[in-house]
């Protein structure tokens, strides 16, 4: 394996750079594939993804819109449903609940609506999360209710390989799938393969193995649920981290067989608490695994509040690592 | 497309075609509207009566590789369109066989040989629909109309707006076909907008609009034939209002309290069918029996369409959940 990464060869890179070579590798490959948004051309994109991308593939693959969110998203489920690919960018979560009639009323609906007649086969892709200190109309976490709604696929991909990869098997899924990119990811960076290419849509990963709990998460908590799992272990305790990955469909396999040999899950998920898809990943475990656990289910949710604008509020409102450990160490009833 | 396209054609065929297709209408829906009161067909159901000179003045336009996109109250349109009456039926008692299933009924009638794409139910929902896929049509070359229904009603909505918008910014073949009838649903027309001249909106956004008597079934078409022929040549929107009235409720559970009885009496002598009916007779251009005749072969059809319905068969409830997504998985990589 080793020398086969060395083969292949390995690049530095960010999120961004990765989501961007996923869209410009897409287009390429698929005439049927472009990208439209609120200034995804000319701007380079609102957090800069598609930067250089107009200059290389020109206006009509790379296509500036209005600031007409329903307009541009139904837009993109015609000229899907007229045999395209279109991936239409929304700039935040936030902003994409002016296009929720298309999304829901639309996109999920039409397939199922006309017995299966005609499919919308789109990629919606829009920036979650709070961290950036951008306060309530910019920085919620809203995926867990589009994972409501059947007809849509979800997608929150927290590694480099799932921002490279996740698009263009996303592009080829016959029904519209919804990519989450978490605000605060768009910097990290890493290795990333320069052969990187499509990777599945359907699977959570584990992303460390651990005897003792399972912390079920996604997105940008990942990487916030993989630093409480050093620091749990530097305790003696060896969490198990699944990456979700996919919120709709979820992966119960993967979630069932961890909870099986942990017989203890904490759910860390970026959503409020009420209602939130912490909340059905805790009620499955409870009505599949139940008799396999030892104690009670933990999640570490968004505070039930907007997020607001100050940095020790911000980061209060969210999951940190600091409460993960300590809500581990709850459901591990350690001290 | 030959250089006199755009003109009215007044052969006694053509207009006996378009006498027979209003008829067609409306003695389907009065069936649907009996059938209705008998349980046979439940949910909402709005018709389409008073404004049947549009789909019949704008559809046969169309050339078969061209789109429809429509509302609710689609019925009209989907027959005019080919769609086969025996599974507009169907679909109207929810019926296997029905041209979605079953499972759109009254309002969401879709068929894809016929490129009828839909019948949406969120006033406005289907504008920004048709700026898609008449974007898509652009992006590949096709040379299509995608042909747009809608209400008076949507043009309070922001998607009317954004779409329009869209559609003149990027130049997409369009026909955008207002069904005025002054009403959104319980609240007149002046009730809901500042600008009551429709078109006029839409000519705001730089995109060739006019208004046109919605019950004179032969200005619609001449309308519509100068609006797609204008829009297979100049690959850009076109906006055509027609105005008209619905002479019933706007669904079958509307007690009409917002308006006067003396105001639908009003209308009613303007309503298409008769005062074509009239104008052909005047003009020596109808028999008196054609008209009977027309009756009765669409009354046989009628009679075909409900044996069919009631012949259909309840979608197994074992695929209650079948085409939420394709059945076909993504395919494997990696």
């Amino acid at each position: 394996m080793q020398q086969q990464a060395i083969q292949a060869g390995t690049i530095e890179t960010t999120y961004r750079e990765a989501v961007r070579e996923a869209i410009r590798d897409a287009i390429k490959r698929d005439e049927r594939v472009f990208l439209m948004g609120e200034d995804v051309g000319r701007y380079g994109g609102c957090y800069a993804v598609s930067k250089g991308l107009l200059a290389e593939l020109g206006p009509e693959r790379i296509r500036d819109t209005p600031l007409s969110e329903s307009g541009f998203t139904g837009a993109g489920i015609g000229a899907a449903m007229a045999g395209m690919r279109p991936i239409v960018e929304l700039m935040t979560v936030n902003f994409s609940l002016l296009a929720l009639d298309q999304i829901l009323n639309n996109a999920a609906t039409i397939r199922h609506m006309s017995g299966n007649q005609f499919g919308v086969p789109l990629v919606i892709r829009m920036a979650t999360g709070a961290g950036r200190q951008l306060a309530a109309q910019h920085s919620h976490s809203l995926e867990g209710w589009y994972a409501h709604i059947p007809g849509i696929k979800v997608l929150a991909p927290a590694t480099l390989e799932d921002a490279r990869g996740m698009l263009w098997t996303a592009l080829q899924d016959p029904d519209p799938v919804l990519i989450f990119e978490n605000v605060m990811l768009y910097n990290m960076t890493g290795m990333l393969a320069v052969d990187a290419g499509p990777v599945d849509i359907d699977k959570a990963a584990v992303r460390r193995s651990g005897h003792d709990i399972s912390l079920v998460t996604y997105g940008g908590s990942l990487w916030k649920t993989l630093d409480a799992a050093r620091t749990l272990a530097a305790e003696g305790i060896e969490a198990e981290v699944i990456d979700l990955r996919s919120l709709r469909p979820l992966d119960d396999a993967t979630i069932m067989t961890s909870v099986a040999k942990t017989r203890r899950a904490v759910i860390v998920d970026e959503g409020w608490r009420s209602g939130s898809l912490a909340a059905e990943v805790a009620t499955r475990i409870v009505e599949q695994a139940f008799w396999s656990l030892d104690a009670p289910i933990g999640r570490v949710c968004s505070e039930e509040a907007p997020i607001p604008y100050p940095r020790h509020l911000e980061n209060a409102a969210v999951p940190q690592a600091p409460k993960i450990v300590a809500a581990a160490k709850a459901a591990l009833g350690r001290p | 497309m030959t250089a006199t396209a755009d003109k009215p054609r007044l052969s006694r065929q053509h207009m006996l075609e378009l006498l027979k297709q209003m008829i067609r209408i409306r003695r389907f829906e009065d069936k649907c509207a009996e059938l209705y009161t008998q349980e046979k067909i439940r949910g909402f159901m709005h018709l389409y009566d008073g404004e049947e000179a549009i789909a019949v003045g704008v559809i046969p336009v169309l050339e078969k590789r061209d789109r429809i996109v429509a509302t609710y109250r689609e019925h009209g349109q989907a027959l005019v369109r080919g769609v086969p009456m025996t599974t507009v039926m169907a679909e109207m008692y929810g019926k296997l066989q029905g041209c979605s299933r079953g499972r759109g009924g009254s309002m969401h009638l879709f068929d894809r040989i016929a490129n009828f794409h839909g019948g949406n139910a969120i006033v406005g929902g289907g504008l920004p629909l048709a700026v898609g896929l008449s974007l898509a049509d652009r992006m590949r070359g096709n040379d299509i109309v995608t042909a747009c229904f809608f209400g008076d009603g949507a043009v309070a909505e922001g998607e009317f707006h954004e779409s329009m918008n869209l559609a003149a910014l990027w130049g997409l073949p369009v026909l955008f076909v207002c069904e005025n009838n002054l009403y959104a649903m319980g609240t007149a027309l002046a009730l809901s907008e500042s600008e009551t001249d429709i078109q006029r909106k839409a000519a705001c956004y730089r995109l060739t609009a006019e208004a046109v008597d919605g019950m004179d079934v032969i200005a619609v078409e001449a309308a519509a034939r100068r609006a797609v022929h204008a829009v297979r040549e100049s690959r850009k929107p076109y906006f055509l209002e027609c105005r008209t009235y619905r002479l019933r409720a706007h669904s079958m559970f509307d007690a009409q309290l917002y308006r006067d009885k003396a105001e639908i009496e009003a209308w009613r002598p303007k309503e298409p069918i008769v005062r074509f009916q009239v104008w052909l007779q005047s003009n020596g251009m109808i028999h008196p029996d054609d008209a009977s005749r027309i009756e009765a072969e669409v009354d046989a059809e009628i009679a075909e369409a409900v044996a069919f319905a009631e012949a259909g068969t309840w979608e197994p409830i074992e695929q209650l959940t079948r085409f939420a997504y394709a059945d076909r998985a993504a395919p494997a990589v990696r």
